[in-house]
């Protein structure tokens, strides 16, 4: 699919379906069920108020969601004390498929959710959204409900209030600009139409879900768009303008860690799809520096670069939704 | 009443029914900066958040007042609940607002974004009481409330309101157990002290505007103030002075007279004048001052049904009724013969700092004692003569 054209058809506003009642209507007419899923790690500033809000809005006011649960990856603060007082349903990531085994990373947390909840779309938010809105989650399931040929829609945030008549920058942040989309350019240049491809909102059909791998670590989003792209094609993606997401700034530091578990997903896709072959063996460390007085000092960060497997593959699931060989 | 007072607790349970929706309205509403004459941005929300829930007349004035109609049964009277739009901070400052279990944090949560968010969640808690009102409930936000607002919002809308008042509430955040039924007369005021910028330092006398204003200060505090009727200055803000190494060329105090009785307020500006000339013709810069806002003394009767019931109906839910006088909406409301009460909605700590909390479960307390009145109100139990 021609970019310019999937840009025109696939690329979407909230306000395109800010009519929630109608969006209501047509769910139901489908028989759709809806999971929304807020992985977490120490999130106890804004996960409150990210429960309050989607489930007063779009639970109370509307019932566009089925269901809301917070996956947490043992979290030391108050976090799952917090989303549970507020209603949400809240599960320790290592006591869900506990025979599996235990992993640390955000994409331990939405593989285990595919498990977990019961929709048969899931909505996946980051945790630490400042400036929650319900156009966060009605605005990502709209297209898929709207339009039976998607399947993974993607958040993006770009929209200023004020535009002037000419043209201005638009795209991701550091690592999206320095890293992901140089690569992309040059791999997969279909998948630069993504303004933001690390975004880490988006909602996609279940049986696409359950057919893709997870990296469990910063590579999921990128893993994601490269699996599904292959299997799909542009055309099962759409991406929607939320306006604007306010979240913590991270440290250059912690985006160069970031970055090295994005690359080290990505070399690894190149190599899975056969694009670049027989790729040397890469370190799994990556090493940062600080000074210390009149010295310097190394500091390795070892990266676990582990993924589970496509859902299908997991007996317990295919016990649990009931699915022959 | 004894039905109403029967049914507080229930009311209470109800409230708790309506958490996520009424939080999910202070998050909303107190995530948008409002400061006084800058509250259209939440007047839009809170309208946007009436018309979701099926109001009438929902509509926004020239001078940023929210307001919608929740029609009663017979409609023949009008009850008035109202809540400031405006807070004490800045756009610029960082609006975010945290839950905990127990409590929600963030610059103006208590003052009076809960107010807001009490008066948006009403409709919802109205329908999940399933009960309904005989007189229309008029839900008002009123801007420039606080400071150099002086009340504007609710000026306007008492002068050029059409719709007869039976009575009103207003509605604050902090705090649970108050009770206001009557006003205090206030002289808001500032003072501004200037000293030319080419200002020989080596002068003995006001070498900085600050000097000056201290001698301001210094004269006003020696002023007797009487105790009855009650009467006493309050120096509130001081600002002044531009950096180290430079001689201060302005410098402002803002103060309010509060009293009893309006004749002590006039004697003691009176007295303020006198000062402010004198020195302003000794030393070497310009002192001056100006009113910024007034108000009358007013009260309902200690006796009237209003009064009375209200206190019945804290007492019941467990609260010693504290009752203060107001300087707020309330002189307005009884300014124009309309009797009116100031409830406090929940327990708050460090009120008017950035991490201004208030605990979620006392305001089911809050809520309750709101519809027990509404409904005493409704009945035609606090009707005076």
């Amino acid at each position: 699919m021609e970019i310019n054209r999937w840009l025109e058809t696939n690329t979407f506003h909230h306000s395109d379906f800010g009519d929630v009642h109608k969006l209501v209507e047509e769910k139901e007419k489908q028989d759709l069920t809806i999971s929304l899923c807020l992985p977490t790690l120490n999130e106890e500033q804004t996960i409150g108020k990210e429960v309050v809000i989607l489930r007063s809005e779009l639970m109370t006011r509307v019932p566009l969601l089925d269901e809301l649960a917070v996956i947490d990856s043992g979290s030391t603060d108050k976090t799952r004390d917090i989303a549970e007082s507020f209603g949400a349903d809240v599960y320790l990531a290592s006591n869900i498929l506990p025979e599996r085994g235990e992993k640390k990373g955000k994409g331990e947390n939405l593989w285990k959710a595919i498990y977990q909840l019961k929709g048969d779309i899931l909505v996946y938010l980051d945790a630490d959204i400042k400036n929650i809105h319900p156009k966060f989650a009605y605005g990502l399931v709209a297209p898929l409900i709207y339009h039976s040929d998607m399947k993974y829609v993607k958040a993006f945030y770009e929209r200023p209030l004020v535009v002037s008549g000419g043209s201005r920058p638009a795209g991701g942040g550091r690592v999206t600009e320095i890293l992901v989309r140089p690569l992309f350019s040059l791999f997969f240049p279909e998948l630069t139409a993504f303004l933001q491809p690390l975004s880490g909102e988006y909602a996609v059909r279940r049986d696409v879900l359950e057919q893709i791998p997870f990296p469990i670590g910063y590579g999921v989003e990128t893993a994601h768009l490269i699996d599904v792209h292959q299997q799909w094609g542009l055309e099962a993606f759409a991406q929607v303008d939320l306006d604007q997401r306010l979240h913590r700034n991270r440290p250059t530091r912690q985006l160069g860690r970031m970055a090295f578990g994005i690359l080290k997903t990505f070399l690894s896709r190149l190599e899975s799809h056969e694009i670049i072959q027989d790729f040397p063996e890469t370190s799994p460390v990556l090493r940062q520096f600080r000074s210390l007085r009149e010295r310097y000092e190394q500091v390795e960060y070892e990266f676990q670069f582990e993924e589970r497997p496509p859902m299908l593959e997991v007996e317990e699931y295919k016990d649990k939704r009931e699915l022959g060989e | 009443m004894d039905k109403i007072i029967a049914d507080l607790d229930d009311y209470k349970q109800r409230a708790r029914e309506v958490r996520d929706v009424l939080l999910g309205n202070l998050v909303r509403l107190g995530e948008v900066p409002s400061p006084t004459f800058r509250e259209r941005r939440r007047a839009e929300l809170l309208q946007q958040i009436f018309t979701e829930n099926g109001l009438q007349n929902c509509s926004i004035d020239e001078m940023s007042n929210a307001m919608a109609v929740m029609p009663g049964t017979e409609g023949g009277e009008n009850i008035l609940v109202t809540a400031h739009s405006d807070t004490d901070f800045t756009e610029e400052v960082d609006h975010n607002i945290t839950l905990q279990t127990d409590r929600v944090i963030g610059p103006g949560v208590a003052d009076n974004s809960l107010g807001l968010a009490v008066l948006a969640s009403l409709p919802e808690l109205v329908d999940c009481l399933g009960e309904s009102f005989r007189n229309n409930i008029i839900l008002l936000s009123d801007s420039r409330s606080l400071g150099r607002g002086d009340l504007g919002g609710m000026r306007f809308f008492i002068e050029n309101n059409r719709l007869p008042l039976k009575a009103a509430v207003c509605m604050e955040g902090a705090e649970l157990s108050r009770l206001s039924f009557g006003c205090i007369g206030v002289l808001r005021a500032e003072v501004n002290c200037t000293v030319p910028d080419e200002y020989d330092w080596t002068k003995f006398g006001a070498a900085s505007a600050i000097v000056s204003l201290n001698e301001v200060i210094s004269r006003i505090l020696e002023i007797p103030t009487p105790t009855r009727p009650r009467t006493n200055v309050m120096l509130e803000r001081v600002e002044g002075g531009e950096s180290l190494s430079t001689v201060a060329t302005k410098a402002r105090l803002q103060f309010e007279i509060r009293s009893d009785s309006l004749e002590t307020i006039e004697s003691v500006a009176n007295q303020i004048d006198s000062i402010i000339a004198e020195i302003d013709s000794r030393e070497g810069g310009d002192v001056t001052w100006k009113v910024i806002a007034r108000r009358r003394p007013n009260s309902l009767p200690f006796t009237h049904p209003l009064v009375n019931n209200t206190k019945l109906i804290l007492e019941t839910l467990g609260l010693e009724p504290r009752m203060t006088p107001s300087t707020a909406e309330l002189s307005v409301i009884l300014d124009h013969n309309v009797p009116a009460v100031t409830l406090g909605l929940t327990n708050v700590e460090r009120l008017h700092q950035m991490d201004e909390t208030i605990y979620i479960e006392p305001m089911f307390t809050g809520i309750a004692q709101l519809i027990g009145l509404l409904r005493a109100i409704d009945k035609g139990k606090c009707d005076g003569d």
